[in-house]
């Protein structure tokens, strides 16, 4: 599929708003997963070893 | 403990099921699975965009069907899983199958999320409405609602077999949802589209928007394990604090 442009490929046919809103949602929700993940190890591995520091 | 293993014939198919030696595995995996996924990712987003034509009908709002289709698949497929290993927790009383439940909630909610989400923007202008009381988009938002149900309610129990035991109800009861909204494009006639890629007939769409569509399927697939399994590894490491080796691994990763 050739789009000529860039500008003709952001517009998607007049539909750009909609194509492109559903994929910028899906992304930020998959780096907002990502992101909350790596929290939830980082903050158990904290308490781990607060606990491993509170028994010696 | 051992009753599994000797009706397993003496095969110890649970070894994985100990939470020591799935840990480490489970670790190993997380980035192939990961790079998997992006390169499907890639190839399904290239196919998409550069290789599938316009539609006839639809001009190019139907790229949204790339990711629309995939995710909800996806928040269908990851629930039955979940009551699967819901059901094994219940009778095989292990602790890992239910912390694969817990693992796999929040990544089910957030496919189910984007199918909405998706479908409403691709509704707009195809149907004129973000959002109709269709059977399909209904039994969907009751899907989303099971997956907020269970945070909910595992988050309102401390005791964690207690709160694994009332998740596993609610995700065993909660799959009746799952053939309701797989069918209910064919048991009620209202707004939603019927299938156009299904296990009994050929496809009803061009076989490069239909390549596209399934490598996005593959990605999501691979992101979900991905996720889940990395979720499942921080919560061994909440739950499982008593344990040796897990302290012995928190001072490791400092």
């Amino acid at each position: 599929m050739n789009w000529g442009s860039w500008d003709n490929f952001w517009m998607m046919g007049g539909y750009g708003l909609y194509v492109w809103g559903s994929y910028a949602v899906t992304l930020a929700l998959i780096v907002a997963e990502i992101a909350l993940l790596r929290m939830r190890r980082r903050e158990a591995l904290d308490t781990l070893r607060q606990h491993n520091g509170a028994q010696a | 403990m051992n009753q599994p293993v000797l009706l397993a014939g003496g095969i110890n198919v649970f070894k994985y099921a100990a939470p020591q030696t799935f840990y480490p595995l489970a670790g190993k995996m997380i980035p192939w699975f990961g790079w998997i996924a992006a390169a499907f990712c890639a190839a399904g987003l290239y196919v998409g965009f550069f290789v599938a034509p316009t539609d006839h009908q639809q001009g190019e709002s139907y790229r949204i069907i790339f990711i629309h289709v995939p995710a909800a698949w996806m928040s269908m497929f990851i629930y039955v899983v979940m009551a699967f290993w819901a059901g094994v927790g219940l009778i095989f009383n292990t602790r890992l199958s239910h912390m694969m439940v817990s693992a796999l909630v929040p990544t089910g909610a957030m496919f189910t999320f984007v199918a909405l989400w998706t479908g409403a923007l691709w509704g707009k202008p195809t149907w004129g409405t973000w959002w109709a009381w269709d059977a399909r988009m209904t039994s969907e938002l009751i899907l989303l609602f099971l997956y907020f149900g269970f945070m909910a309610l595992q988050a309102g129990i401390d005791d964690a077999r207690r709160a694994d035991r009332a998740g596993a109800v609610l995700a065993l009861v909660g799959v009746v949802n799952i053939p309701i909204i797989y069918f209910s494009v064919k048991w009620w006639n209202t707004l939603h589209q019927g299938a156009s890629v299904s296990l009994t007939s050929a496809p009803t769409m061009a076989t490069t928007m239909l390549t596209g569509m399934l490598l996005m399927a593959l990605a999501a697939w691979m992101y979900t394990i991905a996720a889940a399994l990395h979720r499942v590894r921080s919560i061994i490491l909440e739950r499982e604090h008593g344990a040796t080796w897990i302290n012995e691994y928190a001072e490791t990763k400092a």
